[in-house]
């Protein structure tokens, strides 16, 4: 999960890691009055789950209020990659003498997070690795001793000679360690982290991505979730526990088991269809995804047809049998339904589904070229 | 024959009293497994099934000597379970459980290797070797005894490859889901050395999907160390960058993490990647009769030693991490309606 640079600056001030004053706007008075507040000139910038705000005209400079509000105007509601923007961080701006990166991530390879940092600061971190890596300096940190103050300061003179920006640059390398752990984050960076003429050194950006898997135990990082850039589709699905992922194609997807799910896409992919979607309803047999799943599908125009593909270890296929007869009785589909169940209780299910006369195969690669031919689609 | 588990497996199952828990376990009885006991805490003295349930892991070891476990334990309490487990003294520790922090399981994957132990998951199926044991949710109707190795990274896949074996009349040894998620206690290689290493496994086939770099790692180490057939089938090859496919670990970051990038790795080494898993047994039997004419390719290759087996993985990881770093980023926009 993504948060918003304004929110993960707010985790950054709570732990201590020194940012610029500001406060998020949802409109072009509210940054007049924060811009007022402040009192001094400000940066404007969209808050987009995006890079290249800056170079897409999202993030600028307002001398006072007036301006400031201008700004906001034109902003909010850009378009941005898609995205449009709902809020800005209208925040104080500082003069900076120096930018470095700092960015901590699992690195899946080792199993350990890894800390980089680069004198190469305010620019896309992947370039400067692909154009300039001896800019990079990285250090594998043992997940169960943990960092050690030495370490941060070695990185800390990666990008300082002066001893009192070092300390405080370690400072800030360890307490983002910190973050990193107890908000269980995947990703946390501050690019550009800058330094002031009289000697701070500040995050000026932030960036945070949650683990889906350790939400449970932040729920206050959760209620974060910006929904307004969520497709509403993916964000009803994940409040039932489905996984489901809109593509651009007409052949929906309903499948148990993500590994299984993602190759049903691909051989409608590759018998010459387009999947509209990634769909996994889980292990469990529960009617009531299956219900919630045909709903989500059919709520796609693109979709001329349909492909339920179960592989019954543990979901049993007549549960399965007896959600998909719920859904056509709730939903009548009006585009083709072709049902794949192999498993436990298959034939069972194709009892339940006798009188409703459906396509049926008995493999996966059958079911996937019957929808194709059925959706109409050459 | 068979790899980390055969008929001298004694398996405890902790959260045996839950509903998966108690469901899984009479499944397991059934197909065989001995399973001696079983742990919740404030459940002890029960039994479920006839199988004595304890309070504690300390305990249940003391009084059964089990060597294995299997976890059926909600996330939050999965972590926990791992390291009791392993501090308990099991050696082979299936966590079946998905949702497991991958922040967590960087300190327990380190742990349960200092106490010597396995760890295989999470967000796994589990492990089956025919007629010998079973350890997890892999269905026991679906497979067939044989002498082909499966390791994958998937749930239901990993049965519809199976079953496409058993259809096609190749039996297994030992199947083995290694687990969706980013951080695992056994990888590709951990199984492809085992394998190599199992008389009773005469050809391997291997199924990956997008994130991560195992399979490309894996792609050398086959290079150098495995003598025997190896087929492939990689899912993802449709999936968006940036979007998590159901399991935590299939992400596409970066531009890295490809199916095309894992498709190529394989290729290149001689493993032929399927284009369906309905192909895999097709492909294998093309292999295992090229295999007969002639000789094992790699006479010189001897069986691997853990030294040579480390550099080869420190190499591997290197090349690839090279060529992650190199690799142009795909920039997508995504489209709102």
């Amino acid at each position: 999960m993504k948060v918003h640079e304004y929110q993960a600056k707010q985790i950054f001030d709570q732990a201590g890691i020194p940012v610029p004053l500001g406060d998020v706007a949802t409109s072009p008075m509210e940054a007049f009055e924060i811009t007022e507040r402040l009192n001094k000139p400000v940066m404007v910038k969209a808050q987009v789950h995006v890079g290249g705000r800056g170079k897409a005209g999202g993030v600028k400079y307002a001398e006072n209020a007036e301006a400031a509000k201008i700004l906001a105007h034109k902003i909010l509601g850009m378009d941005i990659k898609g995205l449009t923007v709902k809020k800005v961080l209208v925040t104080e701006a500082v003069e900076i003498i120096s930018e470095a990166y700092v960015g901590i991530i699992l690195d899946r390879a080792t199993q350990k997070p890894v800390i980089m940092v680069s004198s190469a600061g305010g620019m896309d971190i992947e370039e400067v690795a692909a154009k300039t890596p001896e800019k990079i300096h990285k250090l594998y940190v043992d997940p169960v001793v943990g960092l050690q103050e030495y370490q941060a300061r070695n990185l800390a003179y990666k990008l300082f000679r002066e001893i009192s920006q070092v300390r405080k640059t370690a400072d800030i390398i360890m307490k983002l360690y910190d973050i990193f752990w107890k908000v269980d984050s995947s990703l946390v960076e501050i690019n550009p982290l800058i330094s002031t003429p009289g000697g701070d050194v500040l995050a000026i950006d932030a960036k945070l991505n949650i683990d889906g898997n350790g939400l449970f135990r932040h729920k206050d990082i959760a209620a974060m979730r910006d929904l307004d850039a969520e497709d509403p589709a993916e964000v009803k699905a994940r409040e039932a526990d489905l996984s489901y992922v809109k593509l651009d194609g007409n052949i929906g997807c309903i499948v148990n088991g993500a590994g299984l799910a993602m190759t049903t896409m691909d051989l409608v992919k590759h018998y010459g269809g387009e999947p509209a979607n990634f769909l996994d309803i889980g292990g469990s047999s529960n009617p009531e995804k299956v219900l919630t799943a045909m709903q989500i599908v059919l709520s796609d125009p693109n979709v001329r047809a349909i492909l339920i593909n179960i592989f019954g270890g543990i979901t049993r296929c007549d549960d399965v049998a007896h959600g998909i007869v719920a859904a056509f009785k709730e939903y009548n589909p009006s585009v083709p339904v072709v049902v794949r169940l192999t498993g436990t209780n298959e034939d069972e299910a194709h009892r339940i589904l006798s009188s409703y006369k459906l396509p049926t195969a008995d493999t996966l690669d059958g079911a996937v070229k019957k929808a194709i031919s059925l959706s109409g689609i050459e | 024959m068979s790899i980390f588990i055969n008929k001298k497996t004694k398996l405890i199952v902790q959260g045996i009293t839950g509903r998966d828990g108690s469901f899984h376990a009479k499944q397991m009885k059934k197909y065989g497994t001995d399973v001696v006991g079983g742990v919740t805490p404030g459940k002890g003295n029960s039994k479920v099934a006839g199988i004595p349930v304890f309070n504690t892991m300390e305990e249940a070891v003391a009084k059964t000597k089990a060597n294995t476990s299997v976890i059926y334990v909600p996330p939050a309490f999965a972590t926990d379970a791992i390291f009791e487990a392993a501090a308990a003294g099991i050696k082979l520790i299936v966590c079946v459980t998905e949702g497991v922090p991958a922040n967590d399981m960087m300190k327990a994957v380190p742990y349960v290797k200092a106490q010597g132990a396995r760890l295989i998951g999470p967000n796994c199926p589990g492990l089956i070797s025919p007629d010998q044991s079973k350890v997890g949710i892999l269905p026991g109707t679906i497979v067939k005894k044989g002498n082909v190795g499966v390791i994958s990274r998937s749930g239901t896949l990993t049965y519809e490859a199976i079953w496409a074996l058993t259809l096609a009349g190749l039996g297994q040894s030992t199947c083995i889901g290694i687990g969706g998620d980013q951080v695992i206690g056994t990888n590709f290689i951990d199984c492809l050395e085992a394998f190599e290493n199992d008389p009773a496994t005469k050809a391997i086939v291997m199924i990956g999907e997008i994130g991560g770099s195992d399979e490309e790692v894996a792609a050398q180490f086959i290079k150098k160390h495995v003598t025997k057939p190896v087929v492939s089938f990689i899912a993802g090859r449709t999936a968006p960058p940036g979007k998590r496919m159901g399991h935590a670990g299939a992400i596409i970051s970066g531009g890295s993490g490809t199916a095309e990038d894992k498709i190529k790795a394989l290729n290149k080494v001689g493993v032929p990647v399927a284009a369906s898993p309905l192909e895999l047994p097709v492909l294998l039997k093309e292999l295992l009769k090229a295999s007969k004419k002639a000789p094992a390719k790699k006479k010189a290759v001897k069986k691997p030693v853990k030294k040579e087996v480390k550099e080869t993985v420190k190499k591997a990881k290197k090349t690839v991490a090279k060529k992650t770093v190199t690799k142009k980023k795909t920039t997508t926009s995504k489209k709102k309606k």
